[in-house]
């Protein structure tokens, strides 16, 4: 650590910590981050460029770093692209620089450097066209190859994420001076506050400096009022928490990381990243501002670095840039990052100042000490492949190039500064419109559409008393609007720092050659390697909005989202069209603020978890007998039951015959059902049914199709008449909880002056459908009481009795075709229900039944499934079910679109059987139908709906919607063109007992 | 996340709610409307750019609709009104009087 | 228009890249066009330059109230398939695969056309019905479709979590090979260099704030530039199509609303094909430059702010990190949203208006880039013409009266 201070600084250098970077391995301290380890080693180049694999360093010390981007760990826990200024060093942390291959120091890539001539920006929009072929099989893969930063890793992620959900008073975003002001002030009123803040440790820009609060140093202010903070009871503060997105409404979000500087010393079990949802009542921005670099030639070589970075190596992290720095600066700020090094025994070989005439209270005493001032100049080249080695300065001349003599510099570190960015990321999220301000070429929050108040340096007041006061007035203020307090703010503590003083805005410092000749880059997004010639020639081909420039360049759009290259971009593009900034637009910020992991995004909606499982009373039975489970919405059915040595063909065959011969078992509980009660439900039946309940006696249940007001079928279900006002609805499976949200908004929005409700009540009864020829013996057997001949318990009627003991409800319904139950109980006595049917019916050959078979089944019978045999598209005319539609009722849901053009077509397809020619071969579900064999194009008359093989007939049966089907009866149609043209006859679409002669047993 | 203050539950975060589209479409009486008038209802809407009168059900509350004024530009809730009423004019209409 | 090339662009690095000429021209309005296209999005620019370029057409002017390409074209997720279910849709959208498939070259401007697959993912029995009725369909269109057992969506992409260990399992997919992506900007940036080489003028920063309609017939338009003359007029403004419909008087079956997608961080090459799942509603593909593009549903309120809600992210993350575990520890990098005006059956309205000489192309919902060339192309030759094409006839506003919808939600109900 040669470059480390022997005192100073915060870290812990009673913790050494190894690492291991692009293969060779260092040493740091407990509170280092990598970025601040290698730079106390001397190490400045950490990975390649993006397009030209130029070597890159650390620019910055925070989050808005776009070059210094590294592979962290290995394996499943392996993660692409973070900055290495943000990574807190762990013990046994090994990382590499992105982009390059072997390495960083040797990139086999780096030859794209030399054709950067050809590689403008966009100029693959104007190659790689000919020959066409290339394109997809030599020149994309390559440009895909060549592409791309980090890795993703290889295995499944080990780790778990999850989220909280808060509300506060006050939300404080950024724990700088601004921000621990605000959050002083509003939690002192007693408001509930949240302080999230994304460093390890409270302080913000506190920490790079060496100004003093309260009589102390500022990070030691921060730290006290941090122990403040952690002593109120309604504040909490969240570290290493990055507030990343500001949405409608006060929502925010924020991402927390909490054992990713842990490493292998993780506690078991303690999730890594947490997603914060936020409900704010008002927010204070105290998120800072972002130094923001000068374009010169070649400002993109390691060891070229911000001068506030420079100053938060040195003063948090006791580390200094290098032997020898060259300050390049426009304002007088940057000035104390030179002052800091020379204080701290460093060298710094000279100052840059563009200015002609700079008054910096700092260059006297630079002078004195040594520093040469070279005022009215710019660095006009630098060199160094890997690191900088020196800099050639020169006079800036009338009219904006270079004048006069040129000096080489030695140096192994230029420091740059171009003023401050305001980090008004969040403000811009949150739909407040930017303004700009001329004299410091900077963007500052205007007008806010939300509860929010933007403070200190995101505010452009830089000076950190005003940081104090701006945050304390804030906090008050916000304090007080949620009523706490009344809005006076604290006293604010007193503070030793300078002023921030003069900038003059300059936002392109000519290069020996003019711009864009020559090997020379200005670097104005260090990442993607958009160049300041690359922006210039965007204007020339016509891209005059800062967004067409955005993405014919690609400048901004790096994972730093262009935090230190969108303003200088933006500048240089107003220059470049002859416009002010204002006029050439600003582009809208996005969330994330920096990127958030999509493991924390999903949190613990994965897996099992993703979606909520439904099981039935019954479902522990069903797996003990080893049900195969068909996932229907949320719920898991029985599928079917294999027996050892059954496949699912053989399963089904059994279950189906079973159910024909003797006595099958259906869990039906998925059903959907609702409870319909009250003096006007007979009317609201009638409305949403397209057959009369108004006609349905006391004790009797109709089958009812449901259809939307544009005619189309959408439920069935029967709904049993319990009372004289009283109904239970079932529905399908999947549609309950829309049929319900449906009944509730016609009630509630159309027809409020019916008197009706209704209650989903699926999950309180369990539901068995008991169906078979034996079916009655079986139910006889448990319900000894209950009368169960045809003519006390006819077709289509509901009783109510004891069955196995308990209170049941037996609806004297069927989708079979056979004699049938479905015996309704209370939902905990399900699973008894069931036993004791399967105890009683064992001596009848009862035989569990899973969807598999209740399909075919329903099939052979010519029952529908809504959303097999329907898509949508379907009316119950086209089904065949006449029958069900009222002809006296003057006004249902449905009926008035059936007299549309398109509903009243002779030619709608038509729900028909189909019989295969050769009666093996099984259509699969969704097989076309085709009037002709051919190569296709082919028009298509229909497709299949359901197929099974049938046990009962001993072929393969189907049904189908097929044009004009009805009147097609007998005529073979071929399916296509998967099954080969087989061909198929038209039929009924009823294959078993169409007399309804099974029903009663 | 859109908050809306559900009128029963007070202020719940938008995914507790079903969206139910813009209010103020009675359905009409289908012995006397021709088919485009059924088109209409069935399927033609304002979609102003700006306020906005549509409908709310608090799926996960007290599954009761009502009727909200949101600009559909600042998605801001100008306010919340129920079922069966007038459109009320909007805060801060000064032409206003509802 | 100066030919793009490896040899212009050598040619043009001699003169250091100062020589490149503009791609296109900024004019002022004419008093008058014969025709104008409002909205300067893929699908006007495709207007503009097939009616000059096919139909000779060319004094035409494309009304653009911010930056060309700037609304949906540069906001969507780039899938180009054709594999829809219903003939009509099949047909539209295959004539403008089609066209894809020789854009780049007829433009002379590299859209980065990738044709490497869109896999749709079948999770339940309902999803293997809905699939293999559409793959039989488009298969019986001369449509390339391909239905994968879970085994072959395993062997053509290999990161997906195939196993049973996930809430919602994979039982196979449809695979269009002819499916991909394009470099969204590009496309808009190539049809406007070429029309406006034809002579088609593109005039950004060019609201329309009225439309002149003089007995039943348009006769031009007022724009925050001044009014402009012109015998027809197309709306081709994804996402604000009702309220041009507003200004002409009239109302149509669309509503708008936000529709959200996201990129990660660039990465190495990781996901070869598109991937689509229905069943736990995502999508998700790699870019060229390295980035996973992905994409879901709609936030439901009608919202013109370009804004939508986390929880729709947070939505689909949870079905992408369910389908690709690996993508646990990769991050959002970017998220937005544009305005997608969406038609209740999920179909495009593509056609006449009540308006005489007035025309519309909207109502795309979420997939309208994959139909830029064949949108542009039908609604050329409608306003060329003054009579539907055939591919887009169907798409006429009258369905709604008619009834003759193309639902293509029509395989998602799901019951029993």
């Amino acid at each position: 650590m040669r470059f480390r201070l022997k005192e100073g600084g915060r870290i812990d250098r009673a913790q050494r910590l190894r690492f291991t970077f692009n293969g060779r391995r260092y040493e740091g301290f407990a509170g280092d981050t990598l970025a601040s380890a290698l730079i106390a080693n001397g190490t400045h180049l950490t990975s390649r460029s993006f397009k030209y694999h130029r070597p890159r360093g650390i620019l910055t010390a925070g989050a808005e770093e776009p070059s210094a981007l590294v592979q962290l760990g290995e394996g499943a826990r392996t993660e692409p692209n973070l900055r290495a200024t943000q990574v807190e060093l762990y013990d046994g942390l090994t990382a590499a620089g992105v982009n390059a291959w072997p390495s960083a120091n040797c990139d086999f890539a780096a030859w794209t450097g030399r054709l950067a001539p050809l590689f403008p920006a966009g100029f693959y929009y104007k190659t790689f066209l000919w020959p066409a072929s290339f394109w997809k099989f030599v020149y994309e893969p390559t440009i895909r190859r060549m592409a791309g930063l980090g890795r993703a890793p290889e295995a499944p992620d080990p780790d778990s994420y999850d989220k909280r959900h808060v509300h506060c008073d006050v939300l404080v975003v950024g724990g700088g001076p601004a921000g621990i002001a605000a959050a002083l002030a509003a939690g002192e009123a007693g408001a509930r506050v949240l302080l999230v803040d994304e460093e390890a440790t409270l302080g913000g820009a506190l920490l790079g400096q060496r100004h003093k609060v309260d009589g102390v140093d500022g990070a030691a202010w921060a730290q006290a009022a941090a122990g403040r903070l952690a002593a109120m009871e309604e504040v909490r503060v969240l570290s290493r928490t990055t507030l990343f997105g500001y949405y409608d409404h006060n929502s925010l979000s924020a991402f927390e990381r909490r054992t990713d500087h842990l490493g292998p010393g993780t506690p078991a079990g303690m999730s890594r990243q947490r997603l914060w949802n936020i409900k704010a009542g008002r927010v204070v921005l105290a998120t800072g501002a972002h130094e923001r670099p000068l374009v010169f030639a070649d400002n993109d070589r390691p060891g070229i670095m911000l001068a506030s970075a420079a100053q938060r190596y040195l003063n948090h992290y006791a580390a200094l840039p290098g032997e020898r720095a060259v300050l390049f600066t426009n304002n007088d700020a940057a000035y104390e990052a030179a002052h800091d090094i020379v204080e701290a025994g460093g060298t710094v070989g000279a100052v840059v100042d563009c200015r002609h005439e700079p008054a910096a209270p700092l260059a006297p005493k630079l002078e004195e000490a040594g520093v040469a001032l070279h005022t009215g100049s710019v660095i006009a080249a630098t060199h160094g492949t890997k690191r900088v080695r020196s800099v050639t300065v020169a006079k800036l001349g009338e009219g904006g190039g270079l004048s006069g003599e040129q000096y080489r510099i030695f140096c192994d570190s230029v420091l740059v500064s171009g003023g401050w960015n305001p980090a008004v990321h969040l403000f811009s999220q949150s739909a407040g419109k930017l303004a700009f301000e001329e004299a410091r070429g900077i963007f500052l929050p205007g007008k806010a559409t939300q509860a929010l108040e933007a403070v200190g340096a995101a505010n452009g007041s830089f000076g950190l008393a005003s940081c104090l006061a701006e945050g304390a007035a804030a906090g008050a203020r916000a304090a007080e609007a949620a009523g706490f307090g009344d809005g006076t703010p604290p006293p604010t503590p007193p503070v030793e720092a300078p002023e921030p003083g003069a900038i003059t805005p300059f936002w392109l410092a000519p290069g020996q050659k003019p711009l864009g000749h020559g090997k020379a880059k200005h670097m104005v997004d260090h990442q993607d390697d958009v160049t300041a010639a690359d922006i210039r020639l965007a204007a020339r081909e016509g891209f005059r909005s800062v967004e067409h420039v955005k993405r014919y360049t690609t400048v901004g759009m790096g994972t730093d989202q262009g935090k230190t290259a969108n303003v200088n971009g933006l500048a240089i593009l107003a220059d470049a069209l002859g416009k002010t900034v204002p006029e050439v637009g600003f582009t809208t910020y996005r969330p994330p603020y920096t990127p958030v992991t999509f493991g924390a995004l999903a949190g613990r909606d994965t897996g099992p978890l993703m979606d909520p499982v439904r099981r039935t009373a019954m479902h522990e039975w069903h797996e003990a007998e080893g049900a195969v489970f068909e996932p229907v919405g949320q719920w898991l059915r029985p599928w079917w039951y294999p027996r050892p040595g059954e496949d699912k063909h053989a399963a089904v065959a059994r279950e189906c015959r079973a159910v024909r011969e003797a006595a099958g078992i259906l869990d039906a509980s998925t059903l959907g059902k609702i409870d319909i009660k009250g003096p006007d439900a007979t009317t609201l039946l009638d409305m949403v049914y397209t057959n009369a309940f108004s006609t349905l006696k006391v004790g009797r249940v109709r089958y009812g199709l449901m259809c939307g007001d544009d005619g189309m079928v959408f439920d069935d279900g029967t709904t049993a008449r319990l009372g004289e006002n009283h109904y239970l609805m079932t529905t399908t499976t999947g549609n309950a909880a829309h049929v319900l949200e449906w009944l509730e908004e016609w009630l509630q929005t159309e027809w409020p002056e019916l008197r009706v409700y209704c209650t989903s009540v699926t999950e309180q009864w369990a539901t068995v459908a008991l169906a078979g020829p034996r079916a009655r013996d079986v139910l006889a057997a448990v319900a000894p009481e209950m009368a169960l001949d045809t003519d006390s318990f006819p077709f289509m009627s509901v009783k109510e009795g004891i069955v196995a003991g308990v209170d049941a409800r037996v609806f004297r319904i069927s989708f079979t075709g056979e004699l049938s139950f479905e015996i309704n109980v209370p939902w905990q006595h399900g699973r008894r229900l069931w036993e004791a049917l399967m105890e009683a019916g064992a001596a009848h050959g009862i035989t569990p039944y899973g969807t598999e078979a209740m399909h075919v089944l329903r099939a052979e019978r010519g029952f529908i499934i809504v959303g097999q045999e329907t898509d949508g598209t379907t009316t119950p005319h086209d089904l065949g079910m006449d029958w069900i539609v009222s002809k006296k009722k003057s006004d249902f849901l449905g009926k008035r679109a059936w007299s549309r053009e398109d509903s009243r077509r002779e030619d709608r397809k038509q729900l028909v059987g189909i019989l295969t020619d050769d009666p093996k071969k099984v259509l699969p579900e969704g097989t076309q139908l085709v009037e002709t064999r051919g190569q296709p194009p082919i028009p298509m008359i229909g497709h299949v709906t359901s197929s099974y093989e049938s046990p009962t007939l001993g072929r393969s049966i189907a049904l189908a919607l097929v044009r004009s089907g009805r009147a097609r009866k007998g005529e073979t149609i071929y399916a296509a063109p998967e099954s080969g043209f087989l061909p198929c006859k038209v039929t009924e679409p009823v294959f078993y007992d169409p007399e309804g002669a099974k029903r009663d047993g | 996340m859109l908050w809306i203050d559900c009128p029963w539950c007070g202020a719940r975060p938008e995914t507790e709610f079903r969206y139910g589209g813009e209010a103020h479409i009675a359905r009409p009486d289908p012995a006397t409307t021709d088919d485009a008038g059924w088109a209409d209802y069935l399927f033609m809407r304002s979609n102003p750019k700006g306020v906005h009168a549509e409908r709310w059900m608090h799926r996960e509350g007290c599954r009761r609709w009502f009727n909200a004024l949101r600009d559909t530009v600042s998605n801001d809730v100008l306010t919340i009104y129920p079922m069966g009423t007038a459109r009320p004019d909007a805060p801060g209409d000064e032409a206003g009087g509802g | 228009m100066k030919k793009f090339s490896i040899f212009s662009l050598a040619r043009n690095a001699l003169s250091h890249h100062e020589r490149w000429p503009e791609q296109w021209r900024s004019p002022a309005p004419k008093p008058a066009y014969d025709v104008i296209i409002i909205g300067a999005g893929g699908h006007g620019l495709a207007t503009a330059y097939y009616l000059a370029a096919l139909h000779g057409i060319t004094n035409v002017a494309v009304l653009e109230k911010g930056w060309l390409g700037g609304g949906n074209t540069g906001r969507n997720t780039t899938v180009i398939r054709s594999n829809y279910l219903w003939d009509e849709s099949a047909a539209l959208y295959e004539h403008s695969l089609k066209l894809w498939e020789g854009l780049a070259q007829e433009l002379n401007y590299n859209l980065m056309f990738s044709q490497r697959g869109v896999l749709n993912l079948i999770h339940n029995v309902h999803d293997l019905q809905e699939a293999t009725r559409r793959v039989n369909a488009n298969r019986l269109n001369a449509v390339d479709a391909e239905l994968l057992s879970t085994e072959e969506v395993k062997a053509f992409c290999p990161i997906l979590n195939t196993t049973a260990k996930t809430r919602y399992p994979i039982m196979g997919g449809t695979l269009q090979r002819r499916g991909g992506n394009a470099r969204h900007d590009a496309v808009a940036w190539g049809y406007a260099r070429a029309a406006d080489a034809r002579g088609v003028d593109i005039i950004q920063n060019c609201e329309v704030t009225g439309i002149d309609v003089e007995a039943g017939r348009v006769t031009g338009v007022q724009t925050t530039q001044g009014a402009i003359a012109a015998k027809k007029v197309g709306i081709v403004v994804a996402g604000h199509s009702s309220v041009l419909a507003a200004m002409a008087g009239f109302r149509l079956p669309i509503e708008s609303h936000p529709l959200q997608a996201l990129v990660s961080e660039p990465l190495k090459p990781v996901l070869n094909c598109v991937i689509m799942s229905n069943g736990v509603h995502v999508y998700v593909s790699q870019s060229d430059k390295g980035e996973l593009v992905i994409g879901a549903g709609l936030d439901p309120p009608n919202s013109y702010s370009q804004r939508g809600g986390l929880h729709t992210i947070e939505d689909q993350m949870g079905a992408i990190v369910e389908l690709i575990p690996i993508f646990s520890r990769v991050r959002m990098m970017r998220s937005w949203a544009g305005i997608v005006d969406v038609c209740p059956d999920a179909s495009p309205v593509i056609g006449k208006t009540p308006v005489e000489g007035l025309y519309i192309n909207g109502g795309w919902g979420t997939g309208g880039f994959k139909a830029t060339p064949g949108s542009g192309w039908v609604l050329a030759h409608t306003m060329a013409t003054d009579e539907p094409h055939p591919l887009n006839a169907p798409f006429a506003l009258d369905r709604f009266t008619s009834g003759a919808l193309i639902d293509e939600h029509a395989a998602a109900a799901v019951a029993h």
